[in-house]
């Protein structure tokens, strides 16, 4: 067997067990399975890779040694994140990918370049390469700012941020990368070939930052999944240029994975893809403001934990005002009195709870609360009128009936959960501002709803001593 | 027909000076082709797959999917390992090796991590 020969099948094996390691996340039992596969797959393809290039006299052991062992130490503090930082953490792996893809390219053209190496530029080579840095560049500044705006640093802007003709000049510099990419193709070892290329990757890295700046924080779990396809595709280019059918699989894999996920979060807020990425969210709320004032009805902490010890079926909505103040473990002390009531409790998750798909589910899973009673948003919506209490921690758009009913609304038509439908409803809210989006929400405003103003913690925290006290006294 | 073979062999030919590597793949032909019909079918794959991952671990999902996009950590090897490579180049080929290191590392630990946190309702715990 020649070393190519192993090379491939290392690289076959390795296919198959990256396709089976998401096969096995289709079910939470077999999920780590899946992990173990992956580690198996990658270990593989390292392994074949190593041996590919010490059979053809490869060199600079030493340093890729050392690069792994760098790597590894910035990679293992980087899991050990608290997992409300677990969105923030995912931006910063794309950057990570989106670079190193970036970087791979830019090597291997002025490689080519230098050897003058006609053959290996050929057209469809160097679109290749060109697609991979747009793409690597991209996803590399674009992952870094939005990381940034969901750690919440000083200096980068939270809000949406927009600007006369913001579209336009996207776009004129999107086409300027273009053209100069079409240039490169048709004549790559042009003398200007180095500069377009240097152009074309300050272009993309600028590009980044302008297609994530207007972006704000309740669009993060599409735009997050957006970076991912993104990260995907770049290996995917990569794959192309080295001619590598592992990058071209694992890398389809990886982009499938990120537009699927782009997919169900576009759909779970009625909006498209160009509507979130060019939409800028910010710009429709003016009209919000100035509109008369309304009253919210507040409760105390006391007569709500009376309330739900009444009840037969609790449903807690989540939301990012959950992951903020830290609140799971509280909810679950709420969840255990409730339950050692004989009540029922279920958890309504709006897909795009939170900053990144699923980001709710880990949470309560962090807590310890089992997942049969995280029910999606279809699920349990046949529910909601059987619900006595809906309690809201931290939502505020997934459970704003104006989705339903205003066409004035930024945010009608986006399927919501139905906390309106139950017999009363509790929100947990930190303070009297209208939530992200800056919409007013009429759940608030309705009859059968209650404030309770605090943080999220403090709040559940306080309610969980109610019902133990009361419970105590019997 | 003979034609655009005989491109595509000579693309492969390209890389007389160096060698072909054989972890950059095939016999060190560029077979645009079938690199694309491999493209195509990874993709339907991932979707269907995909499709099916239970809604509760898309958080873990897509920590899995980055660590397993870091197979870029493949080419930047190569990049990396080039002989009659530049410095500049070897160094580019080196950082993304630690790029890559560092999602393969967090992805895969953290992705683990999550996952041993998903826990069934236990039978017979007091909940009925």
């Amino acid at each position: 067997m020649t070393a190519e020969t192993l090379v491939q099948f290392l690289y076959l094996v390795s296919t198959a067990l990256f396709i089976l390691s998401l096969r096995w996340m289709s079910d939470p039992e077999t999920a780590r399975k899946g992990v173990f596969s992956g580690v198996a797959a990658m270990l593989l393809a390292v392994a074949g890779t190593l041996a590919g290039v010490a059979a053809t006299g490869g060199t600079h052991y030493w340093w890729i040694l050392g690069a792994f062992a760098l790597g590894s130490a910035i990679g293992y503090p980087l899991a050990l994140v608290p997992l409300t930082a677990v969105p923030q953490r995912t931006a910063l792996s794309h950057a990570f990918g989106g670079l190193a893809a970036g970087l791979v390219g830019t090597a291997k053209y002025f490689l080519y370049y230098g050897q003058g190496n006609v053959a290996a530029l050929s057209p469809f080579i160097v679109t290749a390469l060109v697609a991979e840095i747009l793409l690597g560049f991209l996803t590399f500044t674009g992952s870094l700012l939005a990381a940034g705006k969901l750690q919440e640093v000083a200096w980068i802007p939270q809000r949406p941020v927009t600007y006369p003709l913001q579209n336009l000049i996207n776009l004129s510099l999107f086409i300027l990368a273009l053209g100069l990419g079409v240039a490169l193709v048709l004549n790559p070892l042009a003398p200007w070939g180095p500069l377009a290329f240097g152009l074309i990757i300050l272009l993309s890295l600028a590009f980044g930052v302008l297609l994530i700046i207007p972006i704000g924080g309740a669009d993060m779990p599409t735009v997050i999944s957006i970076l991912n396809a993104y990260a995907g595709l770049s290996a995917v280019a990569m794959g192309f240029v080295l001619n590598n059918k592992l990058l071209i699989t694992a890398g389809a894999l990886d982009g499938s994975s990120g537009l699927i996920l782009s997919i169900i979060m576009c759909k779970a807020m009625n909006r498209s893809f160009t509507n979130v990425l060019f939409g800028a969210f910010g710009q429709a709320q003016q009209k919000a403001a100035g509109g008369e004032e309304k009253v919210y009805k507040s409760d105390t902490i006391e007569s709500a934990a009376q309330v739900m010890e009444q009840a037969n079926l609790v449903v807690i909505v989540p939301g990012y005002g959950m992951a903020v103040a830290q609140a799971q473990h509280k909810v679950r002390e709420l969840y255990d009195l409730l339950k050692k009531r004989g009540i029922t409790v279920k958890f309504a998750i709006h897909p795009v709870a939170g900053r990144m798909p699923g980001h709710m589910n880990v949470l309560l899973a962090e807590a310890e609360i089992p997942y049969d009673d995280l029910v999606e948003m279809d699920a349990i919506n046949g529910d909601m009128p059987q619900a006595d209490v809906a309690l809201i921690i931290g939502a505020n758009d997934v459970v704003n009936p104006a989705a339903r009913t205003d066409k004035t609304s930024p945010i009608y038509g986006m399927p919501i959960i139905d906390a309106d439908k139950a017999k009363t409803v509790y929100a947990i809210k930190r303070s009297k501002n209208p939530g992200f989006a800056g919409i007013d929400n009429e759940l608030y405003f309705l009859d059968k709803t209650f404030m309770l103003f605090g943080d999220a913690k403090a709040v559940v925290g306080e309610l969980a001593r109610k019902l133990a006290g009361e419970g105590g006294m019997h | 027909m003979i034609e655009r073979t005989d491109t595509t062999a000579l693309a492969g030919h390209g890389a007389q000076g160096p060698t072909p590597n054989p972890a950059g793949g095939g016999h060190g032909q560029l077979d645009v082709m079938g690199a694309l019909f491999v493209f195509m079918l990874a993709t339907f794959i991932g979707v269907m797959v995909i499709q099916r991952v239970s809604r509760l671990l898309h958080t873990p999902l897509m920590s899995l999917t980055n660590a397993i996009s870091a197979i870029a950590v493949v080419g930047a090897i190569i990049v990396s390992a080039g002989k009659e490579a530049p410095t500049l180049i070897t160094a580019l080929g080196l950082v993304a090796i630690v790029c890559s290191t560092t999602n393969i590392v967090s992805g895969f630990f953290i992705t683990d991590r999550m996952l041993k946190m998903f826990k069934k309702r236990e039978v017979g715990g007091g909940v009925k």
